[in-house]
């Protein structure tokens, strides 16, 4: 790399990160095997589980194989955002500029608290004693717990890189990695890429042979921006040991903060949360208003009694309203569920949104040809209230999954995701391209606009009256006649005393999944006309025949 | 320090889906008769402010093959009741190229609806979303809150609808400029701008065992307001052999 660019070095953090923090808050120690999942992946997993080869991102039959053994527990937010709230409280010991990154992971400041300590060794080693001394407490014993990882570096990113790195288990329970000012380009250079947590720039980067931060970071900016972007301009500063948001912004207009007063106090968290999520929105539309988006948020809770509780919570993202909403309810149970020397005594009666550290919006340009425009906007707006007022799985969108049955092409899956850390909600899911070779044996088109939920069953007689059959080898016992809706309650797709058959055609005969015992199905399907124009699809499976579908 | 403000009683409850309709879904009288002039209405206000809409953006496109029943395109804000055997389908073909275009489709309470035909309709299947059936006593506000963000809102609802429900959809979808499709014959306890009754199917393909159903012929009536009293007809393959509608 030629010429040297000024490294605008990063404020040095101390970051505080406790490994495996979602299975720690469920109460899981580090030597039995265990995993945590989420929207049906992996997201943590205990020594014992990632010896036997359990990693993150794994789905859980993948893990399942991997460690037959393993414990599977389902994620829970609000409990690890509530056990949280004691290191945190912990932590407060030393400066109460402390700011939570998530459940599990917080940070500060180093350049105050460290005239306090009496140097950076002294500041850590408290640091690390006031952690373990709370996760001690929390769990009961310094065995149930991996204790937790400090890293001290210029920046946030370097310096939350050093505390993963930071054998968790050293003295007093807390490792430390001290990143020396000024080291943290050679700290990072040998790291792998995949470090930098996005997928797609990440893959296209190692497809290039861009393995490590170093040999990334070595690349000309202008030549980055070029070919990735503001995207890229953000990874390649990251990279290169420069805190990820462009120059320190500005401070804060201070007529931002919102707040709210509750006549009566709120006595219940959802009660507060929900008016959290309208104060945060109300919050989201000043700052975009402003043209600028909010990276760390103050969340000030007061009660009758005059007892305060503030926290800082920071997201290297953006902190979108449903982020600041959720983030307000894990600070009021973490409040609520605390210990009874901190426990608040009486109703909130105040809760105030300030936005501690802005950064200018990119903002999202809507789609002129393709990409999300207003009316998908829109759209996934309905779908998420809509789902609100059903409840989840209610709202669905078709997804690409091809077979040979009209009903089996394509499968509805649940258009509103919790997105992976439980924050905001995604937009419907994308559909996958149909595109593929037919199924052979597949139903020939046009197909059914009508596939019956509920199939009716229903008698097909040929002109004798007998029951018509499909022998072995898929040939009609005989022309059917009549179709006939079995009497009964339910049925009433065949009317009447039966419906005459003016035409059909078929068997089409069907063995699928011979293999599989379970899923294994053999039918004959025949499409049958009948004298007042409709037609149908019925099938016979089992020695029964069934409506399956109609030419509606 | 904030100024603290108190916290609306409106914020602490869900708000209700029709709060932005005048009273009762009627429209503001627009003859000034009973009114004096020098008093304008909040209504008369908005409406001269109102951004000018072009024609064009309101009507949704249409199949050529549907043009003889929509001639302009399918206009926005109306109700339309599709009935008979072929009603889906005949629904969906109204509104393929209302989603080429870019329009999102909900259809609420039909679990039977065959997504393959729609897909070979040539419906854009990334602007398909589909509702569960709301109980009876939710079904006015879920359809009141698609009705605002969809362009096209397809119903068949399985109970009695209340009267007062189907007159403020009504009027939402003239409002937002939705079109509410009521798939079925089921009762529908107010007016429809529009009614289309499919009839006399003929299908073309199989015969006595052997072929395939291929096609079918079908007449579409359309009656309704604005319309000649004898109603348009039109003869469709409703579906064509490749699965599309097209003109017979």
């Amino acid at each position: 790399m030629s010429g040297t660019t000024t490294v605008d070095a990063g404020v040095r953090t101390l970051v505080v990160r406790c490994p495996d923090w979602p299975l720690t808050a469920l109460g899981v120690g580090p030597l039995q095997p265990a995993l945590v999942l989420a929207s049906g992946r992996v997201v943590a997993a205990t020594p014992a589980a990632r010896e036997a080869g359990v990693a993150r991102g794994q789905r859980l039959r993948e893990a399942q194989f991997r460690c037959p053994e393993v414990r599977v527990l389902e994620r829970d937010d609000s409990r690890e955002a509530r056990r949280f709230e004691a290191v945190v409280a912990a932590l407060q010991d030393v400066t109460p500029w402390l700011e939570t990154w998530h459940p599990g992971s917080c940070s500060f400041g180093v350049k105050g608290p460290v005239r306090l300590s009496g140097g950076e060794a002294n500041l850590v080693r408290r640091a690390a004693r006031l952690a373990s001394a709370a996760l001690d407490d929390l769990v009961g014993s310094p065995a149930g717990h991996p204790g937790c990882g400090i890293g001290v570096a210029d920046g946030r990113f370097a310096a939350g890189l050093a505390a993963g790195a930071a054998d968790a288990s050293g003295v007093d329970g807390g490792g430390a990695v001290v990143v020396p000012p000024g080291g943290v380009p050679a700290f990072l250079a040998p790291l792998s890429i995949s470090v930098l947590e996005r997928p797609a720039l990440v893959d296209v980067l190692v497809r290039l042979g861009l393995d490590t931060l170093g040999a990334f970071a070595a690349l000309p900016v202008a030549d980055v921006v070029a070919r990735f972007g503001a995207e890229g301009r953000d990874a390649h500063r990251l990279a290169s040991g420069i805190d990820g948001w462009p120059p320190p912004p500005g401070p804060v207009p201070p007529d931002l903060a919102v707040s709210v007063a509750f006549d009566p106090p709120v006595e219940r968290v959802d009660q507060a949360a929900f008016a959290a999520r309208t104060l945060a929105e109300v919050l989201h539309g000043r700052l975009s208003d402003s043209g600028l988006a909010c990276t760390l948020v103050l969340v000030e809770a007061e009660t009758e009694h005059g007892e305060r509780l503030a926290r800082r919570w920071r997201d290297e993202g953006v902190l979108g309203p449903g982020a600041v909403a959720d983030r307000v309810r894990w600070q009021l149970e973490g409040w609520l569920n605390g210990p009874p020397a901190t426990r608040p005594t009486s109703g909130i009666t105040t809760l105030v949104l300030t936005p501690d550290e802005v950064v200018p919006a990119t903002g999202r340009q809507q789609g002129f040809w393709g990409g999300a425009s207003a009316a998908d906007e829109r759209a996934a707006r309905a779908c998420i209230r809509v789902e609100g007022l059903m409840g989840p799985g209610s709202v669905r969108v078709p997804e690409w999954r091809g077979g040979r049955d009209p009903g089996e092409c394509l499968a509805l899956v649940p258009c509103v995701r919790r997105a992976g850390d439980g924050s905001d909600v995604s937009a419907p899911a994308v559909l996958a391209a149909a595109d593929g070779p037919p199924w052979p044996g597949a139903l020939p088109g046009p197909l059914p606009a009508a596939v019956h939920v509920d199939p009716v069953s229903v008698e097909v007689r040929d002109a004798s009256g007998q029951m018509v059959a499909v022998d072995g080898r898929g040939v009609l016992s005989a022309p059917p006649h009549l179709l006939l809706s079995p009497p009964g309650p339910g049925g009433s797709v065949a009317r009447g005393a039966g419906d005459r058959v003016v035409a059909w055609a078929g068997p089409w005969p069907l063995d699928e999944r011979w293999w599989d015992p379970e899923r294994r199905r053999r039918s004959a399907r025949l499409q049958v006309v009948t004298a007042d124009g409709a037609a149908r699809l019925v099938v016979l499976e089992g020695g029964v025949w069934r409506v399956a579908a109609t030419y509606d | 320090m904030t100024a603290y403000h108190r916290l609306p009683a409106s914020l602490l409850a869900e708000p209700d889906p029709f709060d932005d309709l005048e009273v009762d879904g009627r429209a503001e009288p627009t003859g000034g008769l009973s009114r004096p002039r020098s008093v304008p209405t909040v209504g008369e206000v908005a409406g001269r402010i109102r951004p000018t809409v072009l024609a064009v953006d309101r009507t949704l496109p249409v199949l050529p093959a549907l043009a003889g029943l929509f001639p302009g395109g399918l206009r926005r804000g109306t109700t339309i009741g599709v009935s008979g055997m072929g009603a889906r389908s005949l629904a969906m073909a109204l509104m393929v190229r209302a989603t080429a275009a870019g329009s999102w489709v909900a259809v609420v309470g039909d679990p039977d609806l065959g997504l393959a035909a729609a897909a070979g309709q040539g419906l854009k299947m990334e602007r398909l979303v589909i509702v569960d059936a709301p109980d009876p006593t939710g079904w006015g506000p879920v359809v009141a809150t698609l009705v605002g963000a969809f362009d096209l809102i397809v119903v068949a609802p399985r109970h009695r609808v209340g009267a007062v429900d189907v007159r403020r959809l009504a009027a939402r979808c003239r409002e937002r400029g939705s079109v509410l499709f009521h798939l079925g014959d089921g009762p529908w306890p107010g007016r429809l701008d529009l009614r289309l009754v499919v009839d006399g199917a003929i299908w073309d393909g199989p015969d006595a065992g052997h072929g395939r159903l291929c096609s079918r012929r079908t007449v579409v009536t359309a009656s309704g307001r604005g319309m000649e009293s004898t109603g348009r007809r039109t003869e469709l393959l409703l579906p064509g052999p490749d699965g599309t509608t097209s003109g017979a």
